[in-house]
This record gives C-alpha cells, sequence and structure tokens, in this order.
C-alpha cells in the first residue's frame, strides 16, 4: 500500500464520485460506439454464469414444481372436468386430422410434390431471464461446441419464441417476439394475408401492415411467413386478439412468462439477421418492412 | 481480520447476489423491475448506513453488472446508481439521525428520480421514446420493497455484517 498523506488521500477520496460518473458517461459512449464490444462483454459473463445457473436450475425447478403441483391439488376436479370435455373434443379431431394427412400424402404422392428437409435441432434449458425493465430476452445454456448461428428460432412445446441474436461458447442469448426490436412476417392463417408482427416490451405483440381490405378477425390462427427468408413458413406463433384500444394484436401460442426448455431449429435460412440488441443501432432493417 | 473483511463485504456482495438470483428464470411477475429495486434499496441503504462498505468503484460494478445481466444499455444503470449513491451520501449526516418512516420517505423521492433517469438515458440511448408504464411500474415496486428489504438490512447492520463485532 502506497503511503499517502491525509489530504492527499480526502482529496481522491472526494474525487472517485465525479470519475466515476465521468466513466460511466464513457461507458455509454462506449456501448453505441462499438455494439460488439458491450455484446462481449454480456456473452463472456453469460459463458461464466450459465454453468452456475445450470446448476441452480434443478432445485429451482422442483420448487416451482412443489408450487404449482399444491396449486392444482385445489382446482383437480373442475380441472379433470374440463381435461375430459377437452379429451372427446380432441378426439374427434384427431380421426379428422389423420384422415386429412392420409389424403395429403395421397395428393403430395400424385404430384411428385418435394418435401422440405427436415431441419434440425437441439433442445436447450433455458438459465436466465436477460432482458431488463426495456427489454425482452432469455439465455439459454449450450453446450461446448454446439453449432448455433445468429438468426435461428426458437419454438417452445407450443409456437415460436423468438430468435438466437448472441452466440458465446456455453451460451446464448434469444430474443424474444415480444421484445421492441423484433419484427417478425407473419401470415394470418384464413386471409392468407401478409403482415409484420412488432414487439412492444409487453405480453401481446402487436400486428401492423397487413393489406388493404383485409382485417384481421379475432382468434384467428397466425404463422410465420417465409416472406424475406428469415423464417419457414407456418410455425405457429399466436392468435389474433383485439386489444381494449381496438388494436389487433396476438396473444402468444408459446409461453413466453414460463419458458423452461426451448428448441433451437436451424432452417439453413440467412435472409434477414435479427435485429441488433438495444444498444446497437435501433433502426429497423429495410428488408423487413413490406 | 477474516471475519472484519467478510463483515465488510457483506453488503456489497448481499447487491450482487440478489442482482444474480433474480436473474434467475423464476417466472416472478416483474422480475426485472424486481432486480432494479433490489440493487437501488441496496445501494441506498448501504451509502447511507455504511458508506465504507458502499464506495462508489463498488457501486460502479454493481451497475456494470446489472447493465451486463440485461440487454439494454451499456452504462444506464451505472449512471443511476451511482446518482442514487451521490445522493444518498449528501443527505446522510440529515438521515441517519432520522427515522425509518423519514428515511424511507427520502427514498421514495429518490426511487422516482432513478426510474426517471433510467427512463430517459435508455430512451436517448436508444433513440426512441419508449413506455412510461415500465419505469412506473418499477417506481412503485421499489418504493414498496423497501421496507422489507431494509429490515433485513438493519438487522444485518446491527448483528450479522456489523464491523465492530469482528
Amino acid at each position: 500500500m502506497i503511503r499517502l498523506s491525509i489530504q492527499l488521500r480526502q482529496a481522491l477520496a472526494k474525487l472517485t464520485l465525479p470519475v466515476l460518473i465521468a466513466a460511466s458517461f464513457g461507458l455509454m459512449l462506449l456501448g453505441k460506439a462499438d455494439a460488439l464490444l458491450a455484446e462481449r462483454a454480456r456473452m463472456a459473463l453469460a459463458d461464466a454464469l450459465a454453468p452456475i445457473y445450470g446448476l441452480v436450475a434443478e432445485p429451482l425447478a422442483s420448487l416451482r414444481d412443489v408450487v404449482e403441483d399444491a396449486r392444482s391439488l385445489w382446482s383437480m376436479r373442475t380441472e379433470n372436468r374440463r381435461l375430459r370435455e377437452e379429451n372427446d373434443n380432441l378426439r374427434r379431431w384427431q380421426a379428422v386430422a389423420l384422415a386429412l394427412d392420409a389424403e395429403n400424402a395421397a395428393l403430395k404422392a400424385n404430384l411428385h410434390w418435394i418435401p422440405d428437409p427436415a431441419p434440425s435441432y437441439v433442445t436447450a434449458r433455458v438459465v436466465a431471464d436477460a432482458g431488463g425493465v426495456y427489454a425482452r430476452a432469455v439465455l439459454i445454456s449450450t453446450a461446448p461446441g454446439t453449432n448455433l448461428a445468429r438468426g435461428q428460432i426458437a419454438l417452445d412445446e407450443r409456437g415460436l419464441v423468438g430468435r438466437i441474436t448472441e452466440i458465446g461458447s456455453r451460451s446464448a442469448r434469444v430474443l424474444l417476439l415480444t421484445d421492441m426490436n423484433s419484427r417478425i412476417p407473419v401470415t394470418l392463417e384464413n386471409s392468407r394475408a401478409r403482415a409484420i408482427l412488432v414487439g412492444t416490451n409487453g405480453p401481446r405483440p402487436r400486428l401492423m401492415y397487413w393489406p388493404e381490405g383485409v382485417i384481421p378477425a379475432e382468434g384467428e390462427r397466425v404463422v410465420t411467413s417465409a416472406e424475406a427468408g428469415a423464417f419457414p413458413a407456418g410455425l405457429p406463433v399466436g392468435t389474433v386478439h383485439y386489444s381494449a384500444g381496438n388494436v389487433p394484436e396476438v396473444e402468444t401460442a408459446a409461453r413466453l412468462d414460463r419458458l423452461e426448455v426451448v428448441r433451437i431449429f436451424d432452417y439453413g435460412l440467412g435472409g434477414v439477421l435479427p435485429p441488433e440488441v438495444a444498444a446497437a443501432r435501433p433502426v429497423d432493417k429495410p428488408g423487413v418492412r413490406r | 481480520m477474516l471475519d472484519a473483511a467478510s463483515r465488510q463485504a457483506f453488503p456489497a456482495s448481499c447487491a450482487a447476489l440478489l442482482l444474480l438470483l433474480l436473474a434467475a428464470p423464476l417466472g416472478l411477475p416483474g422480475q426485472a423491475q424486481l432486480q432494479v429495486a433490489s440493487v437501488l434499496a441496496c445501494v441506498f441503504f448501504w451509502s447511507v448506513f455504511r458508506p465504507d462498505s458502499m464506495s462508489p468503484p463498488v457501486v460502479f460494478l454493481l451497475g456494470l453488472l446489472a447493465d451486463l445481466l440485461g440487454l439494454e444499455p451499456l452504462g444506464a444503470t451505472v449512471l443511476t446508481l451511482l446518482a442514487v449513491h451521490g445522493i444518498a451520501l449528501r443527505l446522510r449526516r440529515f438521515l441517519v439521525a432520522q427515522g425509518f418512516l423519514l428515511v424511507w420517505l427520502v427514498f421514495v423521492a429518490v426511487a422516482a428520480g432513478a426510474a426517471a433517469l433510467e427512463w430517459l438515458l435508455t430512451t436517448l440511448l436508444t433513440f426512441r421514446v419508449l413506455p412510461l408504464a415500465p419505469a412506473l411500474f418499477q417506481f412503485g415496486l421499489t418504493a414498496g420493497l423497501y421496507p422489507i428489504l431494509a429490515i433485513a438490512f438493519i438487522a444485518a447492520h446491527r448483528g450479522l455484517a456489523a464491523p465492530e463485532r469482528a
């Protein structure tokens, strides 16, 4: 320890706060000027933390299950009746689906249809909520050497979750479709009209830019569109729901508030890379806005 | 020696642990706001009652950790926390002598300023006007969370982390 006079030490102590405040402004400039540096620092931290989060994920999940079990015990009877009805309903749909599947196979065989290649995928655990007050993203833990790339698509068991924006050696960040920077080309399933799904940081992203003459119907299914080459066509996104302000929003099929495991699909698409993170240029990609 | 060091490091490590814990996918409602709220309360409380353990470099590092854990522009949380720390240091002579309720009231005002500053910085750094609702929610949560954390901290300040007991 270097010996300093008391006066000098007091002067230094008084200077620390202003210097650090100046440094924080410098940090902001640095984050704006060199988005890659910020991204690297974030992924380095995420890589270091991912194994730790992976370790605590198991006890956390079991704790959550216990709470969930206790809650479901209360509503067992009504839940049972609802499930039985739903099961009957689904059985009818299963019969329809099987018939349609067989018919589809027969028609495709007659048409020399070129089948879509089966995409490869990896399954990863969501280990951290990596957004913040003004962003929506999750961190997934991956094994070292997993072949991930920016722009690959994350789905949970019900529907679209988002896209990979940052990759580290042991973790990756998935920008959720509810994030303010997310723009996803979608198709309204009944009218086949194209639209853009715009994230708002709220629980339900907003539908925009649908063609004139088409009105998104309440409850209509929304799927991804292959336009712009960023997504394969037909991944389930959610259903249209009108907000109180009469704005068409999409109730996401994926359970974004309780993501535990996601599948990362590699469709080999590189059309539009995911939007830059908040720290980078927030302009919309011109290719997506149609 | 070791005992004294760990008591000295208790406030900062407690804040860092809270940050890391609240980044885990717990599925709590408003978890992102809760994260910001807890670190703000930590920085304010310890800056007032034990500034030796919550020095400016520590505050800087805590802010950096919070910024790197999230996806918001780098530096916004750092500056907000440093501002809260600075205000707490200014007011500390007055606040130390006051009762719990008044300290809380002052903190409510500080939390409002912090939420506004963070909103403003994020808006400036992302070049877009962000919705105000998350900032208001963050302010409410911060103000409401403080008494719960403060009770635990007061107990720690007098017992577990008291430097004079080492």
